[in-house]
């Protein structure tokens, strides 16, 4: 396999993002989690980008690092949680978190090894998905088409919408 | 009509011609970041001047005038000035995200920035998503606030990057509905794809009202999202210091200061490319004669002319108005701008399923 432009990015992207998750979860200040995790969402973005898939990237960015990422960043500037977080795990704690973690990684890998990934049509050509043709999938109603789902997600955005009035709204 | 792709495709070639295609493309991409971040801090400077200029003249000043005539090199002072300038670091704050939050400002308004189309063929990112692309870019500038305010160790750092916070989530809807308008209208999210179908007339006199009603929304909804004009209380003077960046020293602080106003030039830029046909020139349909004399006025002055004069709208307005209260400023959004910008969302598509425009 030569190396192609697209492959040393992945490659640098990947490293960035495999820092980054282990920094999330092994720094002791809450604060810097948050940001480290905003760095591994950019990451992901940048793999979409990566793949020709602009539309999923911009999402990714707009929901995730514009919306999410704020709320948590708000979340903690309005709580009392500026002290660090005990990172210690508890003896009685650590033979069960090892058994998940590496159950966790055999199914990882497990799938990684034995699926049949399909080679791309256009491997190594930048392409990019387009626009109408994600739209009219995501609305369309026919064979591989995704209204459901879609009408399904809209309900349940209304309810969200609806229970966060209510639990806002004056008494 | 002058096209960059000529030059930018002779240039391809040329690389091509005496390396392989990689260094090519990585040689032409450094040159490209390093030509932005050129030409970001050359319109820095040209907008600062003209905002104290501008600023000088609504209050009945001169405004600066004693270095060099008309005090065009006092930027440059001012710019060595904050170049030499220590930065310092606080006790008892976080110093990885204290020295972390100017980047994320300053690299989000570049990625904004690298959207703006000054000429034709002379795009840098345009994506078949380019709106949406730069609605991501633009809120997440508002996390770099965030963390400058509360890394900086102070109650009124904190307080404004609250303020900030929820202005710039709050806007950020009206934004996006009024450039949904206009997409709903041109059928496309694509920037040079929009600009593209104005070439018959600008959008503004195309789509008529509910155009009109877009692109004030975007005026007043980019002013606040950039915390300008009578939305600066993020920035109140003469109850939080300096905002967010008070405890901010050297370039540092300059990095704010430049995302400040490229801000406001991308706000000004974007409104010019959407609602006023970006490098498109006057294009009258019928008058042949007139739309081949305003093509040979090439497209980047176009651009510059209808962005430098949106600039002065928003300056206009900024001079103008004395600040809101935040309980007035998220009433103006919530209970004013957005019902306004979903009704005229609804008027759009019933313009265009009824080809009521022109």
């Amino acid at each position: 396999m030569d190396i192609t432009f697209q492959n040393v990015v992945f490659l640098i992207v990947a490293i960035f993002i495999t820092v980054f998750s282990v920094l999330t979860v092994t720094t002791n200040k809450i604060m810097r989690s948050a940001t480290y995790l905003l760095f591994v969402l950019f990451g992901t973005a940048a793999i979409y980008f990566l793949l020709g898939y602009t539309f999923l990237g911009a999402v990714q960015i707009m929901v995730y690092a514009g919306g999410i990422i704020i709320l948590y960043v708000f979340s903690i500037l309005l709580t009392n949680s500026d002290e660090n977080i005990n990172t210690g795990i508890k003896r009685g704690k650590i033979l069960p978190g090892l058994i998940s973690a590496l159950a966790g990684a055999g199914i990882i890998f497990f799938i990684i090894f034995t699926h049949n990934f399909m080679p791309s049509a256009s491997a190594n050509i930048l392409q990019e998905v387009d626009m109408k043709t994600i739209g009219f999938t995501l609305v369309g109603g026919g064979k591989h088409q995704y209204i459901l789902p879609f009408e399904v997600l809209g309900v349940l955005l209304l309810a969200c919408i609806i229970g966060g009035v209510l639990i806002a709204r004056k008494r | 009509m002058f096209d960059f792709s000529i030059v930018s495709s002779w240039i391809h070639n040329l690389l091509t011609g005496v390396m392989p295609e990689f260094w090519a493309i990585f040689l032409e991409c450094l040159a490209i970041g390093i030509g932005i971040l050129l030409f970001y801090a050359v319109l820095a400077i040209i907008l600062i001047y003209m905002e104290r200029k501008v600023c000088g003249f609504f209050q009945c000043r001169i405004g600066p005038d004693r270095v060099g005539k008309f005090g065009i090199f006092q930027l440059f002072a001012d710019v060595i000035k904050m170049l030499i300038k220590e930065i310092i670091s606080l006790k008892n704050s976080d110093k990885f995200l204290y020295a972390l939050a100017p980047f994320i400002v300053i690299i989000a308004s570049i990625l904004a920035f690298s959207t703006i189309q000054i000429n034709k063929g002379m795009e840098i990112i345009d994506f078949n998503v380019g709106i949406v692309f730069y609605m991501a870019a633009t809120s997440l500038g508002v996390l770099g606030i965030l963390l400058a305010g509360w890394s900086s160790n102070s109650k009124f750092t904190m307080i404004s990057a609250m303020r900030s916070g929820a202005q710039i989530i709050s806007y950020e809807l009206s934004v996006g509905l009024s450039l949904l308008t206009v997409v709903v209208f041109t059928g496309t999210l694509q920037f040079s794809e929009i600009i593209q179908s104005q070439a018959d007339g600008w959008l503004i006199f195309k789509g008529h009202i509910p155009v009109w009603i877009a692109f004030i929304i975007y005026l007043i909804a980019g002013n606040a999202e950039t915390n300008r004009g009578p939305f600066d209380l993020p920035e109140a003077e003469s109850e939080l210091t300096a905002g967010y960046h008070t405890e901010y020293s050297g370039m540092h602080f300059g990095f704010f200061y430049l995302s400040e106003y490229l801000n406001l030039f991308i706000v000004a830029a974007i409104a010019a490319t959407v609602f006023l046909g970006g490098w498109m020139p006057l294009h009258i349909s019928g008058l042949d004669g007139f739309n081949a004399i305003m093509d040979y006025i090439p497209g980047f002055i176009w651009f510059f002319g209808k962005a430098f004069f949106v600039v002065f709208l928003l300056m206009w307005i900024r001079w103008t108005f004395p600040r809101l209260r935040i309980d007035q400023l998220l009433k103006l959004e919530w209970k004013i701008l957005v019902p306004i910008g979903l009704f005229n969302l609804a008027l759009m598509i019933l313009v265009v399923v009824f080809k009521l425009h022109f």
